[in-house]
């Protein structure tokens, strides 16, 4: 609502007819679009009942259910390893040792425009030469942790950098160590202040583990696979999965939105300033 | 590893070309489409805004290889007929479009609203106040998250190399399937990689530095 309060004026009642107006043609148009993309799914035949059939029985959706689990726990254990792989490296980046942190900055930057699936391609190809031949879990896992390890870092970095300095001062000054001070102090703010940043980026993680069908893990995109060229009920089973993922990603990007909110009230450092701003023209638009 | 380049100059130079051409093409198209839906997105009319959320909440959610599978394989049963790179094109530039038009409305959201309302208090029209007030300052905004999600787009640009496309990840499968040394083969595609993000940085910095002003 706050972008449209910057746009526009409060509408007056010529402005509030033409976009009454406005907004029926638009239901119009997006009714009609729907239409003929419905009417084209059934001109081919994709919306016959017992096309849909298969859907409503168990052991399709039992199959599917164990893509979705194996997706889960990839996503799981790949936020869970990227994330620590995270903090070493945002850690890194800021430190005061100009090896380290040229390494970190030099993988963090690599790591950012390599594609997941050269990553991927890799540990598929690459590794097996070497003796070193992975499960196949591990062969997603892998490279997925090791890619979005710089995407985690780059947000620690700027929840540690956004932390008021007084903070790591009043640590020091009180005797603690550099590290106490980072550990103790600095880190446990700066991960609850990140909260939101680090459910949406899982969302993201979630997503890539669909590349699961390049090693065949099976996953929940790649049990699709399977299942559509198995029962040849291709768009119906790709509907079904978006509408899977669409639910679970959803869900996650609620539950950040909700951690964000939540923060709101917290009245520490120079973010909830701009919460108490937002709220403030929040009470402004209800007048 | 240096016989990896030499040998296969031609395969790389049209898998480089293949992607750049990629990135451009979506690129333009991702920043149309998202700037069209960014508008549905704050427009005061409410149809248009669900339209835009349902948009992005649709596509920003799904993740972009079904997306590809869905258009590779779901258009031709329903007698859509395109080539692979177009397909390439529709699947990333509609994935890449729901972030950009998250980013533009975001940018919109930085502009403090005494901005505007100033603009109208000193009886600007409502397209003096759009374009010389609050625009510039959210395209000032949003050009770096834009920045990043078009470097973004470059990386996933490599899935399309699954689905037949021309380009640079697509080579690998042939020169590893010729004997090469898979490592140095994946080495040389990264650095092409490298050439093509690095180059967009430094003139995303560019602009930046362009547009930056003293608040």
């Amino acid at each position: 609502m706050s972008a449209s309060r910057v746009l526009f004026d409060e509408p007056g009642p010529i402005a509030r007819r033409r976009m009454r107006i406005a907004g029926i043609v638009a239901i119009v148009a997006v009714a009609a679009l729907s239409a003929l993309a419905v009417r084209r799914f059934a001109d081919h035949g994709q919306l016959d009942a017992d096309k849909w059939r298969p859907y409503t029985t168990w052991p399709m959706w039992r199959y599917l259910l164990e893509g979705l689990w194996a997706t889960i726990r990839a996503a799981i254990v790949a936020t869970a390893l990227s994330m620590a792989g995270g903090i070493v490296l945002a850690l890194g980046r800021l430190s005061r040792r100009r090896a380290l942190r040229w390494s970190a900055t030099g993988y963090i930057e690599v790591m950012r425009t390599v594609p997941v699936l050269l990553l991927v391609y890799l540990v598929l190809f690459g590794l097996p030469h070497y003796g070193v031949d992975l499960p196949l879990f591990w062969k997603l896992v892998l490279p997925l942790s090791v890619s979005a390890s710089a995407v985690f870092a780059e947000i620690f970095r700027a929840g540690i950098l956004s932390l008021d300095r007084g903070q790591r001062e009043a640590g020091l000054a009180v005797g603690l160590t550099d590290t106490q001070t980072m550990r103790l102090i600095v880190l446990p703010q700066a991960v609850r202040r990140l909260l939101p940043s680090l459910v949406s980026q899982s969302v993201g993680l979630l997503k890539d583990t669909s590349l699961g069908f390049i090693v065949s893990y099976s996953e929940l995109l790649y049990s699709g696979r399977v299942l559509a060229s198995y029962n040849r009920l291709l768009i119906q089973t790709y509907i079904i999965i978006a509408l899977v993922y669409i639910v679970l990603n959803a869900s996650l990007s609620k539950l950040a939105r909700t951690l964000e909110a939540r923060q709101g009230f917290r009245p520490t450092g120079r973010r909830s300033v701009r919460t108490l701003l937002r709220a403030r023209a929040g009470a402004d638009a209800r007048l | 590893m240096l016989e990896v380049i030499q040998d296969n100059w031609d395969l790389l130079q049209d898998g480089f070309v293949g992607t750049l051409k990629l990135t451009v093409v979506c690129g333009i198209a991702s920043l149309l489409l998202g700037t069209l839906i960014a508008a549905c997105r704050v427009s005061p009319v409410p149809p248009l805004r669900w339209f835009g959320a349902a948009y992005v909440n649709l596509f920003r959610n799904t993740p972009l290889t079904l997306i590809f599978f869905a258009v590779a394989l779901g258009f031709p049963k329903l007698r859509f007929n395109f080539s692979f790179f177009q397909f390439a094109v529709i699947a990333l530039s509609t994935y890449t479009a729901a972030f950009i038009c998250e980013a533009i409305r975001s940018g919109i959201n930085t502009v403090p609203i005494g901005q505007a309302e100033a603009a109208r208090s000193l009886g600007m029209s409502f397209t003096q106040t759009l374009s010389q007030i609050v625009l510039p300052q959210a395209g000032r905004a949003a050009v770096p998250p834009i920045g990043s999600l078009l470097i973004a787009m470059v990386r996933n640009s490599a899935i399309a190399s699954a689905f037949n496309t021309t380009e640079l990840m697509g080579t690998s499968s042939t020169m590893i399937e010729n004997g090469y040394k898979s490592l140095w083969v994946l080495v040389w595609i990264a650095i092409g990689y490298l050439i093509i993000t690095l180059t967009m940085s430094a003139l995303l910095a560019a602009l930046e530095k362009k547009l930056a002003v003293v608040r």
